[in-house]
């Protein structure tokens, strides 16, 4: 029996795949998404993994997402949900009171300035310079990356545009972007603040999912990209999904099913189906074969080039790259099922400052030595962790009274000294380091913990397909965004094969739960109109 | 001098912003927190309590109260059954809108209207003979809203009533711990969500035992300047606001017939008299001459007229309630209507406004130009004119169980 054609198959139901399918149903095109596990999201899912708690098993807030994918997809329609978080709490050691960061900016001034009177005035200067920044970073997030070796008119009206951007900055903004996309986000903090607690929290937003310290260079950069989520300003973008950010990845399944994309889950593809250089369909791991005119793989660009298209059909220059584009995941998740309120400070009245994220990164020297243990094949003893207790805003999270703690741990180097193969028997440790760290601050955090979770840098590749556990499928390092993402020549979602795109976060722009990959993925195929 | 509700002691210990505005004699919270918009997302994502006390309350009882209220309200309030509520507005006899409100039926003979005006002075001019008693109720009864998806399962832990079963604007009996209350699941919020109706001597025993049932569920005090965005999202327009009683208009173009409020479907046209009845049959007949409509104000557009300035788009927090010229899509010299009250949609990501346009130009679709003000310039940007409900999520009506 002849299968049905397809218009374009789409490899992993990740939210970037499903929005690409949305986008690609909406046009008009019969689309298929194949998932390999028993649900769709990917990295963006939830699932009850103890009875009666909903954990965000991966990626635990949604930042970046992006308005106008919103809006076309009629996401909200489909259970798009975002609650968002007000407040940013730094609990330190020693039953001190802590730092804690509010929507409120004469509330954060005044607590800044327990630790630096003069930081806590630069605070606000501060978040008008990253505006700024932010501002020409999302002018190029919302498009493709221009291809600077190409001189078609059409790469070079797109650099001109992009040009321009820069050049209305200013030339004190401008100084202030080159100092962004070549310091280390220690070091550019430096020229703002003063107080170590204070950089504490805000340079680790530049370490996030890269084998990078706070004081290795180019990290500022990644600093910027998750500051975009809080330029929305009146929109607050930083926030938690409805029921686990797993609700985001459903809501763009259910809008694609809208527009009458079909989509399977536990299918297993074993590589894409290559004749004559050009991508023809899939070829399941049992052996079927799906037809298309188009493939869009939603993996990251180690198991697109290597695993569906293969050497075999690449050139060894093209091979050599890719093998090069830097995935060294860095990170772990441990998630608990808690029978009360994990109270971080006592001192504090109510629960208002738990009900955003919780760092614990004390100093900035904290976060650099747990990246010490990190170089030489350890995971941190004393990690930064970056904590939610998201049932506290989205009671349906976990039974009444009792609550779901996310854990995004740093570090947790893939390549762990005795192999990656080893981490599954590290397992456990690395859960009670987690939770030791934490016992510093919550005394009777064992007494409530019902269940815990380990996600290990192993577990995010074996499980959720991310190559050495990197949560943006590559690095977010200066080398490897733009025109770079993933390798240059093929950075506008097109690779070596005719007819086989990306669409992940191994595309420009990259990583965090914005869409852009699947949407501009979308848009260029249908663009060139290859289908 | 505005008065206390009888909920001021905790409303005032909630109340960290002191920011209070006068509503109807009282003084009601606009914010409780300096930074508000975590009370709007209360009723959208757990639940927002709100002290609506300062709403008008009257009981109207007697045999004819059916026929009273039938005769006064352009809904048949006599197909009311017991412990169902409705919303209605009523007319004056050129069939324009006095107010809108709440009708709950809880005896045969006894009816609980709530509206925005006080209207003890109108309704009492059609007692006439009739055997009616109408009984103002507004500084006895006091009440709060309770609305949000976790509203039902707050109310289920701290009360007998049967919440599982009560369905969108019906009304129940309920008991706590040693006072009564009256729940009516109906609200301003567009969303599932309860009012609350109680003795003034009870008023602080239902909020202590709301607020303790909810602790659990991220209750969150929530102020008038949240409840605005939610009911613009919801379609729901205000007196005063979006339109202007009757009694109140100085000049007729001033005043809005229901049709004209989008609130047609509240018009039981053909039954024995009621007021206005001739004038609604007149336009039901001949068209009406506007329309109350959603508007959808374009946010490239907008952004567009930013990013000249190089500045990131900006909308204000929270609601406005001021009027905004629309044009005409081709014309921009030719106004054929005005926005009435609007607000940045945190939920749809939408710039939306409720307005009132030419009936010939308020097709679902139609592409208008409406004024914004950008770095001191006025401006127009496109939108386009829907329906004037934006949000209506399947939880304002479900019930758990048959």
């Amino acid at each position: 029996m002849m299968s049905k054609k397809y218009d374009a198959i789409i490899i992993g139901g990740g939210h970037n795949g499903l929005i690409n399918a949305a986008y690609l149903a909406k046009a008009g095109k019969s689309v298929l998404v194949l998932e390999k596990r028993h649900i769709v999201g990917g990295a963006a899912v939830s699932e009850e993994i103890h009875p009666g708690f909903t954990y965000s098993v991966c990626s635990y807030v949604v930042s970046l997402f992006r308005p106008h994918i919103i809006r076309e997809l009629n996401l909200v329609k489909h259970g798009y949900d975002i609650i968002p978080m007000d407040s940013s709490f730094q609990p330190l050691p020693d039953d001190d009171f802590g730092l804690c960061r509010w929507g409120d900016a004469s509330r954060s001034r005044r607590e800044i300035a327990r630790f630096s009177k003069k930081d806590s005035e630069v605070y606000g200067e501060f978040g008008k310079v990253m505006t700024h920044m932010a501002k020409l970073a999302k002018e190029v997030i919302d498009h493709p990356a221009p291809d600077v070796a190409s001189i078609n008119p059409k790469e070079l009206a797109s650099l001109l545009r992009m040009g321009k951007v820069f050049k209305n900055l200013g030339p004190e903004l401008l100084q202030m972007n080159t100092k962004l996309l070549t310091m280390s986000s220690a070091d550019f903090l430096d020229l703002w603040f003063e107080s170590e607690v204070l950089k504490g929290p805000m340079a680790v937003s530049g370490i996030i999912g890269t084998f990078l310290g706070v004081r290795s260079p180019g990290t500022a950069y990644v600093l910027l990209h998750h500051y975009m989520g809080e330029l929305d300003g009146a929109f607050r973008s930083w926030g938690f999904s409805k029921g686990g950010t797993g609700g985001v990845s459903n809501a763009c399944a259910s809008a694609a099913k809208s527009f009458g994309a079909e989509i399977r889950t536990n299918v297993d593809v074993s590589c894409v189906k290559i004749i004559n250089g050009k991508a023809t369909g899939v070829v399941l791991a049992n052996g079927d074969e799906i037809d298309s005119k188009i493939v869009v793989s939603n993996l990251d660009p180690n198991r697109t080039y290597l695993k569906m298209i293969g050497e075999d059909n690449l050139t060894s220059e093209i091979s050599t790259e890719i093998k090069r584009f830097k995935l060294r995941g860095s990170s772990g998740k441990v998630n608990f099922a808690l029978s009360g309120v994990p109270n971080f400070c006592k001192k504090r009245e109510g629960l208002d400052y738990m009900k955003g994220d919780i760092a614990i990164v004390p100093n900035i020297d904290y976060v650099e030595k747990a990246y010490d243990q990190a170089k030489y094949g350890e995971f941190s003893e004393k990690p930064y962790i970056n904590i939610v207790v998201p049932s506290l805003t989205d009671p349906t999270l976990a039974p009444p009274g009792k609550h779901v703690m996310s854990c995004f741990v740093q570090y947790a180097p893939f390549d762990i000294k005795e192999g990656p193969e080893y981490w599954p028997k590290l397992a456990d440790k690395f859960g009670d380091a987690v939770q030791n760290t934490i016992k510093e601050y919550v005394p009777d955090i064992d007494s409530l913990v019902e269940h815990r979770q380990v996600v290990t840098p192993w577990d995010l590749q074996e499980t959720f397909g991310l190559t050495e556990g990197n949560i943006f499928q590559g690095e977010l390092t200066l080398e490897q965004l733009l025109f770079q993402r993933p390798i240059s020549g093929y950075a506008k979602y097109k690779t070596p094969i005719e007819n086989l795109w990306m669409s992940g976060s191994g595309t420009h722009p990259g990583g965090g739960i914005m869409g852009s990959g699947g949407e501009l993925s979308a848009k260029s195929i249908l663009k060139e109109k290859v289908i | 001098m505005p008065l206390e509700t009888p909920f001021h002691p905790r409303t005032s210990e909630h109340n960290k912003s002191l920011d209070w505005k006068e509503w109807g004699g009282y003084f009601a919270a606009n914010t409780y927190n300096v930074v508000s918009d975590f009370e709007y997302f209360a009723f959208r994502h757990s639940a927002g309590l709100i002290d609506v006390t300062p709403l008008f309350k009257y009981r109207v009882t007697g045999k004819d109260a059916s026929m009273f209220l039938s005769r006064l309200i352009v809904k048949d309030i006599s197909k009311l059954k017991l412990n169902q509520a409705t919303y209605c507005c009523w007319c004056d006899d050129r069939g324009m809108v006095i107010d809108d409100g709440t009708v709950m039926r809880f005896g045969e003979d006894e009816y609980f209207v709530t509206a925005a005006d006080p209207s003890y002075s109108w309704f009492s001019r059609f007692v006439k003979k009739l055997d009616v008693h109408i009984e103002d109720l507004t500084d006895t009864y006091c009440a709060l809203a309770l609305q949000g998806p976790m509203s039902r399962d707050i109310l289920r832990n701290m009360c007998d009533a049967d919440m599982d079963g009560l369905k969108f604007f019906w009304t129940t009996s309920a008991k706590g711990d040693g006072f009564e209350f009256k729940i009516s699941r109906t609200g301003y919020t567009g969303d599932l969500g309860y009012e609350l109706w109680v003795k003034n001597e009870d008023a602080l025993k239902l909020f202590d035992a709301i607020w303790d049932a909810g602790l659990n569920y991220n209750i969150r005090m929530s102020g008038i300047a949240a409840l605005d965005i939610a009911r613009i999202e919801a379609g729901l327009v205000m007196n005063g606001v979006d339109y202007h009683s009757s009694l109140h208009a100085l000049i007729p173009e001033q005043m809005s017939t229901p049709y004209e409020l989008g609130l047609g479907w509240t018009v039981n046209l053909e039954r024995d008299p009621f007021v206005g009845q001739k004038a609604l049959q007149t336009e039901a007949r001949n068209g009406s001459k506007w329309a109350t409509v959603g508007i959808d104000i374009n946010w490239p557009d907008l952004e567009a007229l930013y990013k000249k300035h190089g500045l990131p788009p900006h909308t204000d927090a929270g609601a406005w309630r001021h009027s905004v010229p629309i044009y005409d899509k081709q014309q921009l010299s030719k106004q054929i209507g005005y926005a009435t009250s609007g607000t940045w949609s945190p939920t749809l990501k939408k710039n939306i406004a409720l307005a009132t346009i030419e009936i010939e130009h308020a097709a679902p679709g139609t592409e208008v130009n409406i004024e914004v003000m950008v770095e001191h310039h006025r401006q127009t940007v496109r939108a386009i004119v829907g329906r004037p409900q934006f949000f209506n999520p399947d939880r304002k009506r479900s019930i758990l169980k048959k």
